[in-house]
């Protein structure tokens, strides 16, 4: 009863794919900051990001992470992923896991909701066993890493409140700098602090605080590739916590997109085919 | 006898996946376009530190387990899945054995808006959402020599078709043949006071063990709540322990033709899961093959989860069942009245480690048993798994548990997946 895989429980791992998905909208924000309260010109750039950052269809990709502890110890998880983008309504994603090989074959399907909470199941190759899994746990580690289910998820624009606080350069480019406040009660999270750049509006940073507000964990995000020369996709990126000295890198690959995937990859009947 | 089955249900396998991969043939050249071996070595010890009640059982076992999977794969996901199972245990020569986990064919696609998807060989399938108890989950025979806990199971040769839509699943099972339950010989421990004989297996169907039996089950999620409804016609999973007509210190393995019918649910909210199951089985023998008692059972209980515990990343579980079946003191398992108690500590860690203690208590039979397991990721290739079970009392009247008084053990498991 106690299988292995439990304790990993991939919670909310709707993996940072759609965080990643910041495709934002090329509108000028310097506008939009001009002409709106704080408030608005948080939301603005939101809403437009998510307008902007959907339409991809579908996609697979690879993830490897590298979980490094202050010592430098190094221990790695590998991940296969497929996403479904589903009209008015969250995205579909199914996580196949490689690394480590104790847990190699769970495969873990989410079925993300925009209002509602999501619906995940997650499939135990040792039994065969499809479990249907809470989805309440936001902010607990995901596989160890210094990656939170709750970062790893879509960040649906409904649960945040926003405030434009600034602008200023990020390397070569200008970023907007904007506070988002976790509405949900169960996010390890007080705010978070997040840098989009005007170009192109690519998530570059994101600054995480805990609920004491005291500044956790940094990420950084980096290799920025487009594809279906529209949409914006990381390469790279690094979570950094800034308590315990433990960092997590995450690398993404082998992106490929509108490969045909439909509603009935995304079922229980699939998950129990993954391997 | 245990390589023998084991060397039938391989034969038959082999043909059924032969079948399947000679009609896939048929659309000439499957080139597979993905191979990969996978499985898991383990070095396992068990030690008893309580002496045995007969002489001959041994106090500490050392076993090997090499448990591979070969998977290949054609263009179209078209693939073969092949598992043997190999146990060497160094108390019970029952205990060393062969199996085929699975040896599977599968294809699946399309057909307007729902899916299918055919499985023809040797498998696996798991039905519910118990963690005391598997009620409903009839289609494998368990491998008790494996564990007590009846979680491990045998391959089971079939033909398994599912179809699926908006509708929900429905699932088809065609059982070819029919697999008898693992048991600890004279030698292992945890065997009871009398040894079941596994060479001389009856069958109330004249078929024997090649009676067809059938299966249907149909699912569907409703929001948070998942339902299951399961029907099973066919030859017994679970024996009848017949006392031998001349009292030998041996009792007998007979499998009844019987009747089904399964529900089981789960209602997921917030950090809740609510769960039932329940059956009704017809056409199968009482307590030591008295008489036929049609019987209803059921497991209801849940599990809460208390999530990042006391400012660290942990979670802390709780899960509570509670176990009934209607025949009472006729009751062919320890279900009868018992309640399971239990707590889960998820650290959370790069390791994955977490630690589970349970208690099994049976209401009316004053028996208990207490369970300890803990779980740890050593590298990324290598697990270790530590679990102790304890027989603290067995009542008087708790038959199925006399002899087991002693048996409790410590278990040590060091993994190595590949």
């Amino acid at each position: 009863m106690t299988d292995r895989s439990h304790s990993m429980q991939p919670d909310c791992l709707l993996l940072a794919a759609v965080l990643v998905l910041s495709a934002w909208f090329a509108a000028p924000s310097t506008a939009i900051a001009d002409t709106h309260s704080p408030e608005e010109a948080g939301l603005q750039i939101a809403l437009e990001a998510r307008d902007r950052g959907t339409g991809f269809g579908d996609f697979t990709a690879r993830q490897t992470m590298v979980l490094r502890n202050r010592h430098g110890q190094e221990s790695r998880r590998d991940v296969r992923i497929k996403i479904l983008e589903v009209d008015d309504d969250g995205d579909r994603s199914m996580f196949v896991f490689d690394q480590p090989r104790d847990v190699k074959g769970t495969a873990f399907l989410v079925h993300a909701h925009r209002t509602e909470p999501d619906d995940q199941w997650l499939y135990l190759p040792a039994l065969k066993r499809v479990k249907r899994i809470s989805s309440s746990n936001r902010s607990g580690s995901f596989m160890g890493s210094e990656f939170a289910y709750e970062d790893m998820t879509a960040q649906a624009v409904e649960k945040f409140t926003y405030k434009h606080l600034r602008d200023e350069p990020c390397g070569e480019l200008t970023c907007s700098v904007t506070e988002r406040i976790p509405v949900e009660k169960g996010s390890g999270y007080s705010r978070q602090v997040v840098w989009h750049d005007h170009d192109a509006f690519r998530i570059w940073k994101v600054e995480y605080y805990d609920r004491k507000d005291e500044h956790l964990k940094s990420l950084e995000i980096s290799d920025y590739q487009q594809y279906l020369d529209q949409y914006w996709f990381a390469g790279t990126m690094t979570m950094m916590n800034h308590l315990t000295g433990k960092s997590t890198v995450l690398n993404w690959s082998d992106y490929e997109f509108q490969t045909g995937l439909d509603d009935g990859d995304f079922t229980q009947t699939s998950l129990r085919r993954a391997r | 006898m245990r390589s023998s089955l084991f060397l039938r249900g391989g034969a038959l396998s082999a043909a059924c996946v032969s079948v399947v991969l000679v009609s896939a043939e048929v659309r000439a050249e499957t080139d597979f376009v993905y191979e990969e071996v996978s499985g898991r070595i383990s070095l396992e010890s068990r030690e008893f530190p309580e002496s045995a009640v007969f002489p001959g059982q041994a106090s500490h076992s050392t076993g090997l387990v090499f448990h591979p999977k070969l998977y290949v794969e054609d263009a179209d996901g078209r693939s073969v899945t092949v598992a043997p199972f190999f146990r060497y245990d160094s108390a019970d020569p029952r205990r060393t054995h062969a199996d085929l986990r699975e040896a599977f064919a599968l294809v699946f696609g399309e057909a307007g808006d729902s899916e299918w998807e055919i499985r023809v060989g040797i498998d696996q399938v798991f039905w519910g959402v118990a963690e005391s108890r598997h009620l409903v989950d009839i289609v494998n025979q368990v491998d008790l020599v494996e564990h007590p806990n009846e979680e491990t199971k045998l391959g089971q040769p079939m033909a398994h078709l599912t179809w699926s839509g908006e509708w929900g699943v429905l699932e088809l099972f065609g059982l070819t043949y029919h697999r008898a339950r693992t048991f600890p010989g004279p030698a292992g421990r945890m065997r009871g006071l009398f040894v079941i004989d596994d060479e001389h297996v009856s069958y109330e169907s004249s078929a024997g063990e090649w009676n067809l039996d059938l299966a249907v089950r149909y699912t569907q999620s409703f929001g948070p709540v998942d339902i299951g409804l399961s029907a099973f016609d066919g030859t017994s999973r679970e024996p009848s322990i017949c006392p031998t007509p001349v009292p030998t210190a041996q009792l007998t393995q007979h499998y009844e033709q019987i009747r089904q019918f399964g529900i089981d649910s789960q209602i997921t909210i917030d950090a809740w899961l609510l769960k039932l199951e329940a059956i009704r089985r017809t056409g199968f023998r009482n307590l030591f093959c008295q008489q036929e008692e049609d019987y209803s059972a059921f497991v209801v209980g849940g599990e809460y989860a208390f999530y990042s515990v006391w400012d660290s990343p942990a979670d802390l579980s709780v899960l509570a069942e509670w176990n009934y079946d209607e025949r009472g003191q006729n009751a062919t398992n320890v279900f009868q009245n018992d309640l399971f108690l239990a707590v889960r500590y998820a650290f959370n860690d790069v390791q994955g480690t977490d630690i589970t203690f349970g208690v099994f208590e049976d209401v009316d039979l004053e028996s208990r048993v207490l369970s300890m397991e803990f779980n740890r990721r050593l590298t990324d290739y290598w697990t270790l798994n530590v679990e102790a079970i304890a027989f603290v009392k067995i009542g008087d009247k708790d038959f199925l548990q006399h002899g087991l008084e002693n048996d409790s053990f410590v278990g040590l498991n060091l993994g190595y997946s590949f």
